[in-house]
């Protein structure tokens, strides 16, 4: 596998055609004449993508990102709405309508502005935000049109002010005096990343705690090159760094140190944790323990944090070169995963899941990259066993077939299996992508801190645990979310922190 | 944070010993846990390794390896002075240390040296100690010494008679089951084989015997589930419910073949390595 990416544009439209209409756009535009109508004409503006066939062969990026005239005629699309329901559909609260608006106008500087008021890593949510059931689900546009996918891309418009932002220098954000305040993050996931850059910028000292070697969280572990490259999340470490903010590596909170010793002997103020999923789910299966059974986090983990892609030619993790491949689940995890299987050479990659597409949490775009890929989707089907043979190999999965009946609690409608419908796949590994439960290490180590039945922490509306000074948010918090939301929880969980660490400077100031 | 190597030594053929900078593992660490390090911070692999050792003071750690693999042997091509990029810990869920009564400590090979500082650590709590050492032949005989100092009665076996007595460590160890009154608990820590035979021995004798297991592990923190072992019909992850478990309840023949699953790749890196050592002229 090389990393060089084969960019092949498939869109029958020409750049010269692209050029043109923009100009007669703008033209229209500037002589007042651009009626929603000649907006909601403008094509969709289609990303350029590797091709499929050429992108199972590399780790490289499958969305190549927009042209300067494909963002600016994306943009005319938008309508500019008074009320611009968008936001609503963002978790952080971007200013879509206004920075849309300055693509249109050409002022991407701006616009980039615009979106790091409220989101620190727009490269990141560009690329991997579910914008289809946020902010674009909310698009008039959309809405008009009757199809969410005729949105305008607003997501992708995000990348291309990122993509801009991060090729040139982007400023370092200024950090106020140093109020003698120190803050400890554990977990350097988008939320953490966030969290430390707000109580950063406050003027507290920073200090970020990761158990691995590399800072980064999901997005260095868990979201594959192809879909979020490494090097984007370097640059926001860096930029951490720059500010001032200290990372500290193969420090496990609750082991290397527990969160009394931070706060009690180490002269930390406040403490947010951020260290995300944890322990991933098993089905609790006949043959779930054989070679060649991995849990999506120790795939992915394997592939995208040790390079395992590359044994052999500069990595030492080795990793199952699969021939026949069966991922189970239905998530964003579950194309990962499946799609990194056809990257690593596996001949056959089938996707179980219980429901049908409708039901499928994944984002559409990855189902149909994942498609496209050539993943076969074995759908209403769910293991009921794994085989192997004398060695402890795989050598198939048992599945049973379902049918849809009543909806259940999440409102989605119950898979019911049908008795005797069971049947076997040939396969040599297993990866199962069913989600994850809540790392108990925090909780086993903290008492004082509540949690839920799930082991989920408790937090109030403002990140507030139980414990004064300590904040949590992301999936630690939530189960499984997503790196928007992880984001916005570090967003709020820092305005609480820094509101605390005020009152508390003031406090310490009075008694003396 | 780099971690120097402060003194290195060969403690026996393809068997290592290091004393590394690690302050916070060497105060926070106890009995039974273990740390996962990498050679290099880009490319390397990770492997856990039990901590034989620990002073808070110096704040240094022990570790012992034996040279089995690329990693190990990168391991044991590093000099004194010189750093290993990443030692994260201490990781897994400490020793249950309590006053049995009497206990046996059965190591085998390099398992000595993470069985060390348990034994000790039950020394301290008023345990008997009765120490059943073995291995292959003489020159692969470690921590005997150290053994000595924290135990009541010691029984050292060599696979070949090279060393004291010749026998498996089964023999002495179904002996002193044997005995009236019986030993209260078992710890054995050694290879898989030896460890599942060990249990095997002590079944019908009713004594509790604890295992501590070593599996392939990525993060050792409980997210990638790499390391599961199957204990009483349920999978367990060595990391975090681990490294400890009733010996008598673990599958080891499942055991075993997952800890052989990537056999092939790592012969592969490890041939690579030594052809690669050989041609820059540093094989040893």
């Amino acid at each position: 596998m090389v990393g060089t990416a084969h960019p092949t544009e498939t869109l029958a439209v020409t750049p010269e055609e692209r050029r043109k209409l923009l100009q007669e756009l703008l033209a229209k535009r500037n002589a007042g004449g651009l009626k929603t109508k000649d907006r909601l004409a403008i094509p969709p503006q289609e990303i350029p993508e590797q091709d499929a066939d050429a992108r199972r062969r590399n780790v490289s990026e499958v969305a190549l990102g927009y042209t300067e005239e494909q963002a600016r005629l994306e943009a005319l699309r938008c309508l500019q709405c008074k009320n611009a329901p968008c936001i609503e559909g963002c978790p952080v609260r971007i200013r879509i309508r206004d920075f849309v608006g300055a693509i249109a106008e050409g002022d991407y500087r701006k616009a980039l502005d615009l979106i790091k008021e409220n989101s620190l890593l727009p490269a990141v949510c560009g690329r991997v935000c579910p914008q289809e059931v946020q902010c674009q689900e909310k698009c008039t546009v959309g809405l008009s049109l009757k199809d969410v996918s005729k949105a305008v891309s607003i997501g992708r418009l995000e990348r291309f002010v990122a993509d801009l932002g991060r090729n040139g220098s982007a400023a370092v954000p200024a950090v106020a005096a140093p109020t003698g305040m120190k803050v400890a993050i554990i977990g350097s996931g988008p939320g953490g990343i966030v969290a430390a850059a707000d109580a950063r910028r406050a003027g507290h000292e920073v200090t970020i705690f990761e158990a691995f070697h590399k800072p980064g969280g999901v997005m260095v572990y868990g979201i594959p090159e192809f879909r979020l490259p490494k090097a984007i999340v370097r640059q926001e470490i860096e930029t951490l760094k720059q500010m001032g903010v200290k990372i500290i590596t193969n420090f496990i909170v609750g082991r290397t140190r527990t969160i009394e010793q931070l706060m009690k002997e180490d002269g930390f103020d406040a403490v947010y944790i951020g260290v995300g999923a944890g322990l991933p789910s098993f089905m609790n299966v006949e043959g779930e323990s054989l070679v060649g059974v991995y849990s999506a986090n120790e795939y992915l983990t394997r592939a995208n944090l040790m390079k395992a892609y590359q044994f052999g030619a500069g990595a030492d993790t080795p990793i199952a070169r699969s021939k026949r491949v069966a991922v189970v689940g239905g998530g964003n995890v579950a194309m990962d995963s499946a799609r990194t299987a056809v990257r690593l050479g596996a001949e056959k990659v089938y996707l179980i899941y219980r429901r049908t597409e409708k039901e499928m949490p994944a984002r559409v775009e990855e189902v149909h990259h994942a498609k496209q890929e050539g993943v076969e989707f074995h759908l209403l089907q769910n293991p009921k066993r794994i085989l192997g043979d004398v060695n402890g190999n795989v050598v198939a999965i048992e599945c049973l077939r379902y049918e849809l009946g009543e909806p259940d609690a999440s409102g989605r409608r119950r898979p019911v299996a049908i008795p005797g419908s069971e049947f076997q796949i040939e396969v040599d590994t297993v990866i199962i992508a069913i989600g994850n439960l809540a790392n108990p290490l925090i909780r086993q180590t903290t008492p004082g801190l509540e949690f839920n039945k799930w082991g989920n922490i408790i937090v109030d509306e403002n990140c507030r645990t139980s414990m004064t000074g300590v904040f949590a948010g992301g999936d630690i918090v939530l189960g499984a979310a997503t790196v928007i939301l992880a984001m916005g929880q570090g967003r709020i969980a820092a305005a609480a922190m820094n509101e605390y660490l005020a009152q508390k400077k003031l406090t310490r100031r009075n008694a003396v | 944070m780099s971690h120097r190597i402060v003194s290195k030594k060969q403690i026996g053929p393809d068997v290592f010993w290091a004393r590394v900078e690690a302050p916070l593992i060497a105060q926070a660490r106890r009995p039974g846990q273990f740390i996962i390090l990498s050679v290099d911070n880009d490319g390397s692999e990770r492997i856990p390794l039990t901590i034989a050792g620990a002073d808070p003071t110096t704040g240094t750690i022990e570790l012992i390896w034996q040279r089995v693999g690329k990693t190990t042997a990168r391991l044991a091509q590093l000099n004194e002075g010189e750093q290993i990029a990443n030692v994260a810990g201490p990781l897994g869920t400490p020793t249950h240390i309590a006053r049995f009564g009497t206990v046996v400590c059965v190591g085998g090979g390099i398992g000595n040296a993470p069985l060390l500082p348990i034994a000790t650590a039950l020394r301290q709590a008023g345990n008997r100690v009765i120490s059943i050492l073995g291995a292959r032949d003489k020159s692969r005989m470690i921590l005997e010494d150290r053994f000595a100092e924290v135990s009541d009665e010691m029984i050292v076996c060599t696979d070949d008679g090279s060393y004291k007595r010749k026998a498996l460590v089964t023999e002495p160890l179904k002996e002193v089951c044997q005995r009236s009154p019986k030993p209260d608990h078992v710890f054995v820590i050694g290879p898989t084989l030896m460890m599942k035979f060990c249990c095997e021995t002590t079944r019908p004798f009713g004594v509790p015997t604890e295992v501590s297991l070593n599996t392939i592990m990525v993060d050792g923190t409980g997210m990638c589930g790499g390391c599961r072992v199957e204990v009483g019909g349920q999978a367990k992850f060595v990391c975090v419910d681990g490294p400890e478990f009733d010996g008598h309840k673990v599958n080891f023949d499942l055991m075993i073949k997952r800890i052989n699953a990537y056999k092939r790749q790592e012969q592969q890196a490890y041939e690579e390595y030594k052809q690669h050592q050989c041609k820059v002229g540093l094989g040893n």
